[in-house]
């Protein structure tokens, strides 16, 4: 059977892109996280719209898990083939079909990795920039949308998945269909208004289709990016320094810090401040807004703007930041998990404790970092581990402290982000019923089989 | 525990008896008059509460201005301490109280580093820059273990710099060096003029950077290509606590020929490189301090503003660049002098 399979796979893409051999379904059977490894079948790389349909169409007859992978990079194992089958590895489709300048969108394939997109823009309208998540330039743009990503435009325009204006997607039983503006026009300026289809597809992780065209917004870039710090010990204090900061609506992109390391962090907090303009004018201008707007919490000597030296300055502004990897391996052997929390901003005290607690309890150090999204209405908080590979008791310990950061995500009222399967279940645990039920029967209506990433959203009606 | 070890050495007849208050009177950051002056130096003195322990932005100069020695400014940053009077937001100065705590054990690296010896201080992104001709032969040491603490004068915590220090001076000791040279004058200023004044004994000779720079400059005189060039000088704060040792610096330009451009705000009347000022999160006066510096700069028509300290290089180096001067650390000007300014990679 499985030769039949992958004589038909190699009909429809060609020998060149199939492949059952062991040590290349390696690469797929895992991702840089912590989660249990799982071997697909085969793994297999189509180039279009009409290869994907056929793909599915034989998964969905032969009832074969599918399971469709950017760069698989959420370190959740999202796109672990938990069930085996096909891995539909989606980084040929990288074509950047259209940019719509002044309607300042632009439709991709769903392959375009973020680095290719960034440089695209930089190249052909230097004044217009996508929201950059802090991901390897290798990640997908779309893969980070599916997951509701975030980037440095989320302060100001929320969640990088409601920067969609289109989608094109392949049904789990084959049938090909358009979300947006781009279902009855040549025009992918916008999802809405109509039905809002496209939550039926955002932050399902691929259990309900397969994206292969996406429509992005854009945005002003700036010519001139500055950041500043702002350190705090309280961290009550950082609900009231964010809220002051989003008021003056002078920011692109709030941040957030706390980790022991380097020493000088210690018992601090800090909040990256980023600042764009066209002019030193302009970025002098929203600097001075927003220093004044701390200006109590200075005058009370609770909070300062710290001095960056150019070297960290440097770092904080790179896009993306590659300084993350360093603190990442800050106990060598290169190992980083987090559970990316979003949370109300005023819980950031209390998560910020259960961090610290689930740190100390398992005998391991942490790091945090945040973003603040939409003008203050939630936030991700990281709970991150490093660990080290070569140790596997630095890894077990590792993948304690994360379980516990999602139990705690849920037990202060937050919701995990991009969670694994096993976290998954934990959300529809404690997930309203009514909910629950909605879900199933949408993933029973749109995959009648079964076959789309099974393990995930795994619902019994 | 330390305070109760090392007093500073302060005679209050000779600011009861001065005429002038130069201390407080030719402050560039406050305005105060003569009669004022003496009032809050006689409130100092007392041990009371002043505006100046408000109000002071830490530049060090009045250290420089008191000609009778008599230390006012470690007198106020001391007083600020013992009143609770913080210059800087608490989480700042916790930031810089953590930088610096001296890790359990010494870096066994540096053991084996033979004099002429050059202590880094923490600036490990200047390893690279200690090379070539005018460093042969030179071992360079730095980290936590050779950190002067000295910065601590501006965030009211100069207890923690007594506790430290004698630590620190011992672990320099135990490594047998008999000089030491600093390459940042924060460190220098530490072990003499800090030390001094607080009857802390050195048991090393400490030798400032430029001294190192004109001893070898002479010795490469032959060498040296005159870089004829309009430059600015940034004096840094602790320059201030040892002013004894800046006719170096004269000589060095000397004899890299370069002409140190008459300017409004160099020598005695320096302005602050700002970077503290905004660390004391004072932004106006900070926007205002380095724009007046930098104008002063480029009406004097420097091509180079050149620093000797890492910290004011950071501050400034954008700003002076933006107005079209290059700025460059004093040892590397020195470089461009030996190596050409056509084969300068600096």
């Amino acid at each position: 059977m499985k030769d039949e399979i992958y004589k038909a796979l190699v009909e429809i893409v060609g020998e060149e892109f199939v492949s059952n051999r062991k040590e290349e379904l390696y690469i797929y059977s895992r991702d840089s996280g912590l989660s249990d490894p799982s071997f697909p079948d085969f793994v297999v790389m189509p180039k279009t719209v009409e290869e994907v349909q056929k793909i599915v169409q034989l998964a969905n007859r032969e009832k074969i898990p599918l399971v469709p992978a950017g760069a698989s990079l959420t370190l959740s194992g999202l796109t672990i083939p938990q069930r085996g089958g096909i891995v539909l590895d989606m980084r040929r489709m990288d074509r950047i079909l259209e940019l719509n300048r002044r309607g300042r969108y632009i439709v991709i394939e769903a392959g375009v990795t973020q680095g290719k997109l960034q440089s695209f823009l930089e190249e052909n309208c230097p004044d217009l920039c996508h929201s950059l998540p802090e991901a390897p330039p290798s990640a997908t743009v779309v893969g980070n949308l599916l997951i509701h990503g975030q980037g440095n435009l989320t302060q100001p325009y929320g969640f990088n998945s409601s920067m969609v204006t289109g989608l094109e997607v392949v049904l789990p039983t084959g049938q090909i269909c358009r979300i947006g503006s781009c279902s009855l026009s040549p025009y992918w300026f916008s999802i809405e208004p109509l039905p809002y289809l496209a939550g039926l597809f955002l932050g399902w992780f691929g259990t309900t289709g397969i994206v292969t065209k996406l429509g992005l917004k854009l945005f002003p870039k700036k010519k001139l990016r500055d950041v500043e710090l702002f350190v705090l010990e309280d961290p009550n204090l950082l609900v009231e320094a964010i809220y002051r900061i989003t008021h003056t609506e002078m920011a692109e992109d709030v941040t957030t810090i706390a980790q022991p390391y380097p020493l000088m962090f210690r018992g601090t907090i800090m909040i990256g401040i980023y600042i764009t303009g066209d002019t030193e004018e302009e970025l002098e201008f929203k600097r001075k807004i927003i220093w004044e707007s701390l200006g109590e919490i200075i005058k009370a000597k609770e909070g300062g703007f710290m001095a960056l030296m150019p070297e960290m300055k440097k770092g904080l502004l790179e896009k993306p930041m590659s300084s993350l990897t360093r603190t990442a391996d800050i106990l060598k052997g290169g190992g980083f998990v987090y559970c990316g929390a979003i949370i109300p901003i005023e819980k950031f005290p209390d998560a910020l404790r259960k961090l610290v607690e689930i740190a100390e309890r398992n005998g391991i150090t942490y790091a945090h970092s945040g973003r603040v999204i939409g003008r203050g209405h939630c936030m991700m908080f990281a709970f991150a581990f490093p660990f080290n590979r070569g140790d596997p008791e630095s890894m077990k310990k590792a993948k304690k402290a994360l379980h516990e950061s999602y139990a705690a995500t849920l037990e202060i009222g937050g919701v995990p982000w991009k969670p694994g399967a096993e976290e998954q279940k934990m959300i529809l645990e404690k997930m309203d019923r009514g909910t629950v039920e909605l879900i199933g029967k949408i993933k029973a209506l749109l995959d009648p089989n079964g076959i789309m990433n099974p393990g995930n959203w795994e619902v019994r009606l | 525990m330390a305070d109760k070890t090392f007093q500073l050495k302060f005679d209050r007849n000779l600011c009861e008896s001065c005429a002038t208050y130069d201390c407080l009177t030719r402050c560039q950051y406050m305005e105060i008059d003569v009669e004022t002056a003496g009032k809050e130096i006689r409130k100092l003195i007392n041990g009371e509460d002043s505006s100046v322990l408000h109000n002071c932005v830490t530049c060090y100069a009045c250290e420089e201005y008191c000609k009778k020695g008599n230390h006012p400014f470690y007198l106020i940053t001391d007083l600020q301490e013992k009143k609770g009077i913080l210059p800087a937001p608490k989480p700042i100065v916790k930031q810089w109280v953590n930088l610096a705590i001296p890790t359990k054990k010494d870096i066994p690296h540096f053991y084996g580093a033979q004099e002429p010896v050059i202590s880094l201080c923490l600036f490990p992104e200047y390893v690279k820059t200690i090379q070539g001709k005018l460093f042969e032969g030179v071992s360079i040491v730095l980290g936590r273990h050779f950190f002067c603490q000295l910065v601590y004068l501006h965030f009211g915590k100069p207890s923690l710099i007594r506790e430290r220090l004698p630590k620190i001076i011992e672990n320099i000791a135990n490594h047998g060096f008999k000089e030491v040279i600093f390459f940042h004058d924060e460190c220098y200023s530490t072990f003499t003029s800090y030390a001094n004044a607080y009857g802390i004994d050195v048991p090393f000779r400490p030798v400032h950077f430029f001294e190192y720079l004109y001893n070898r400059l002479k010795e490469l005189k032959g060498e040296i290509r005159p870089l004829n060039l309009k430059i600015a000088y940034q004096r840094n704060c602790s320059t201030r606590l040892t002013p004894e040792k800046e006719h170096y610096l004269d000589k060095i330009f000397d004899l890299i020929g370069v002409e140190r451009v008459e300017r409004k705000y160099d020598r005695e009347n320096a302005l602050c490189c700002g970077g503290i000022i905004r660390s004391l999160q004072k932004y106006d006066l900070f926007v205002d301090v380095q724009r007046r510096n930098v104008e002063d700069m480029v009406k004097a028509k420097a091509e180079y503003c050149v620093f000797n300290c890492p910290a004011c290089y950071s501050s400034l180096a954008e700003r002076v660049t933006k107005a079209g001067i290059k700025p460059i650390m004093l040892h590397e000007l020195c470089k461009l002098a030996l190596a050409g300014r056509e084969n300068y990679e600096g």
